[in-house]
C-alpha cells in the first residue's frame, strides 16, 4: 500500500485514513458490546457476577462507543475528506489536525475504561465524568477550528451544501456538550450538574435530542449530500431543495427535546411545544430523504449491480421510516403507550443501525479504495453479503422491538374492572423473552457484517498497489 | 414592549426570514448557478482525468518522435 495522493492539491488524507480505519474497528467493538448486553437480557448469568460486566455499566459503554467512537469517527473522516475535496485545499491547522485524531481516540479510550469501572455522571449519552468532558470540549473546539479554518481558505467561491450540514453539526454539538456538561467537581472523578430538578431534565434532553438531531442527523446528512451523488455519479436531485432542507432542519430540531419528557414535572406548555415542533420536523426530514433518493432517478438500475449504492439508498429509506415514526411517537397520546417500552429501543435502532450505520458503511466502502490507492474494495461480493447480513439484522431487530414494545405498553396500561393492574411487571418481562432472542439474532447478524467489513478493509489496504481494478459497467 | 410581545416579533421575523430563503433559493435567476454548484463535486475527477490524459498524450508524442 502507498498512501501518496495523485491529485493536484496536496490534501491531508493521513487523518482521513486514520479515522476511516478506526470507524470500522469501533463499529465492530461497539456492536459487539451491544450483542453482549442483548444476550444478558435473555441470560442474566452472562454478567459473570462481575460489577464491570453488569448491564448497567455496559449499556452506556455500548451507546458511547457506537455514537462517539463509531459514528463520530465516521463523521471526522468524511467531513475532513469532503471539506478538502469540495474546497480544493489542504486542511487548515497543521498539528491541530493530528491532535483531533489522537485527542478523540483518548476520549474514547478513557470512556471505555471509566464507564465499566462505574464512573458516570448518569446523564444519558453524556455519562463521561468531568475530566473527560473537558478533554472532549478541547478536542471539539480544535475540530471546529480545523473545519472552519479550511472553509475560510477554500479555493472555490461557494461552500458545497454538505459542508453546511457538517458545519452546523460541529457548532451545535460544541454548544450542547459544553452547556449540558456544566458541573461542579467534588473529587477527581465525581461531579454534580449545576442544573437541578426539571431544569436539569430539560437541559439533558435539549442536549440528548439535539445529539440525535445534529450529530446523528445533520452530520450524516452532510455525508449523504456528498457520497450519494458521488457513488451514483450524478448531481443531487435538487440543490435548491437542499438549501431549504438545511435551514428548515436546523431551525426546528433544537425545539424537539421536550418530547422525551411527556407527562413529567416539565411545564405542560413546554411539552406541547416540543410535541408540535417534533411533528413539523417530519417535513424537512422527508424533504431531505426525497432529495437523496431522487438523486438516483434515471439510474435506478445501478442498485442492481452496486452494493455500495444499495447501502446508501437503503439507509435513506430507514431514515424516512424513523423520521416518520419519531414525530408519531412524539404525540403525547402515542407517547403514553410507547414511552419506557422496547418500542423506543426499536425506533432508536432503526435510526442508528438503519440510517446512521448504513450511510457510514456505504461512505466507508466508497472511501477506503480512494484513500489506499485502489480502484475498488478487495471483494464486491463481500460488500453484498455485508449488505444482506446488515439489512436482515436490522429488520429482525426493529420488528422484534416493535412487537415487544407495543405489547409491553398494552400490558402495563391494562386494568381490571376494580381498577387494579391486570399484569405484574414480571409478566410483561416474561412475555418479551422471545423477542429479546430475535433481537439477539439480529444483533449477531449485524456484528458478523461488521467483522466481514473489517476483513475486506484489511485485504484492500494490504493489496498490492493498483492491483484492484474497478469493475467496468457492462 | 413586554417580553411576550418581543418573543412573538422574533418568531415572526424568523418566519419571514425562512420565506425569504425559500424564495431566494427557488428564484429562476439562481437556477444555473445552483446547477454548477451541484456538479462541482465532479470537477476534481475531471481535472485528474485530464492530467492523466495529457501525460498519455505527451508519452505518445515522444514515441512518435522517436520513430
Amino acid at each position: 500500500m502507498t498512501t501518496s495522493n495523485t491529485s493536484a492539491v496536496d490534501y491531508n488524507f493521513d487523518v482521513v485514513r486514520q479515522f476511516t480505519v478506526m470507524t470500522v474497528i469501533w463499529g465492530i467493538f461497539g456492536t459487539l458490546v451491544g450483542v453482549l448486553i442483548a444476550a444478558q437480557l435473555i441470560w442474566p448469568a452472562l454478567n459473570f457476577d462481575t460489577p464491570w460486566l453488569t448491564y448497567s455499566r455496559l449499556r452506556p459503554l455500548h451507546t458511547n462507543v457506537v455514537i462517539f467512537a463509531f459514528g463520530t469517527s465516521a463523521l471526522f473522516a468524511t467531513s475532513y475528506y469532503v471539506v478538502q475535496r469540495t474546497c480544493q485545499t489542504r486542511l487548515f491547522g497543521g498539528k491541530l489536525v493530528a491532535f483531533t485524531f489522537w485527542g478523540w481516540q483518548a476520549v474514547i479510550v478513557a470512556a471505555v475504561i471509566t464507564l465499566p469501572l462505574g464512573y458516570t455522571s448518569s446523564k444519558e449519552y453524556a455519562e463521561m465524568e468531568w475530566p473527560i468532558d473537558i478533554l472532549l470540549a478541547v478536542v471539539w473546539i480544535s475540530y471546529a477550528i480545523v473545519f472552519f479554518g479550511t472553509l475560510v481558505k477554500r479555493k472555490v467561491s461557494h461552500i458545497y451544501v454538505a459542508n453546511w450540514f457538517f458545519g452546523a453539526f460541529i457548532l451545535v454539538i460544541m454548544v450542547l456538550h459544553i452547556g449540558n456538561s456544566m458541573a461542579i467537581p467534588i473529587s477527581a472523578m465525581k461531579s454534580y450538574s449545576i442544573y437541578s430538578g426539571a431544569i436539569d431534565a430539560m437541559m439533558q434532553w435539549w442536549y440528548g435530542h439535539n445529539a440525535v438531531g445534529f450529530l446523528l442527523t445533520a452530520g450524516f446528512l452532510g455525508m449523504m449530500y456528498y457520497f450519494v451523488p458521488k457513488q451514483a455519479e450524478r448531481p443531487v436531485y435538487s440543490y435548491r431543495l437542499s438549501i431549504v432542507h438545511f435551514w428548515a432542519l436546523i431551525s426546528l430540531y433544537i425545539w424537539a427535546g421536550p418530547h422525551h419528557l411527556h407527562y413529567t414535572a416539565l411545564p405542560d406548555w413546554v411539552q406541547t411545544v416540543g410535541m408540535t415542533m417534533s411533528i413539523v420536523l417530519f417535513l424537512p426530514s422527508w424533504g431531505g430523504m426525497i432529495n437523496g433518493i431522487m438523486t438516483l432517478s434515471g439510474a435506478w438500475h445501478k442498485l442492481r449491480t452496486d452494493p455500495i449504492l444499495r447501502f446508501l439508498i437503503v439507509s435513506l429509506s430507514f431514515y424516512g421510516m424513523s423520521t416518520f415514526e419519531g414525530p408519531m411517537m412524539a404525540i403525547k397520546s402515542v407517547n403514553a403507550l410507547s414511552h419506557y417500552t422496547d418500542w423506543t429501543i426499536g425506533h432508536v435502532h432503526s435510526g442508528a443501525l438503519g440510517w446512521v450505520a448504513m450511510i457510514s458503511i456505504g461512505a466507508m466502502y466508497h472511501l477506503i479504495p480512494i484513500l489506499f490507492n485502489q480502484g475498488r474494495m478487495y471483494s464486491i461480493r463481500m460488500i453484498n453479503v455485508h449488505f444482506w447480513l446488515h439489512t436482515s439484522g436490522v429488520i429482525l431487530y426493529i420488528v422484534a422491538m416493535w412487537i415487544s414494545g407495543v405489547m409491553q405498553g398494552l400490558m402495563w396500561r391494562a386494568v381490571n374492572t376494580d381498577g387494579t393492574l391486570t399484569y405484574s411487571f414480571v409478566e410483561s418481562l416474561t412475555a418479551s423473552y422471545p423477542f429479546y432472542f430475535i433481537r439477539f439474532i439480529g444483533g449477531v447478524l449485524v456484528v458478523s457484517g461488521f467483522i466481514l467489513m473489517g476483513y475486506n478493509m484489511l485485504k484492500t489496504i494490504y493489496a498490492k498497489d493498483g492491483s484492484l481494478q474497478p469493475v467496468e459497467e457492462t | 414592549m413586554d417580553y411576550g410581545t418581543l418573543r412573538g416579533l422574533v418568531a415572526l421575523l424568523i418566519f419571514a426570514l425562512f420565506i425569504i430563503i425559500v424564495l431566494w433559493s427557488y428564484s429562476n435567476k439562481r437556477s444555473a448557478a445552483f446547477e454548477d454548484i451541484a456538479n462541482s463535486i465532479f470537477e476534481e475527477d475531471e481535472l485528474s482525468k485530464k492530467i492523466k490524459q495529457s501525460h498519455l498524450d505527451t508519452n505518445n508524442n515522444q514515441e512518435t518522435n522517436n520513430v
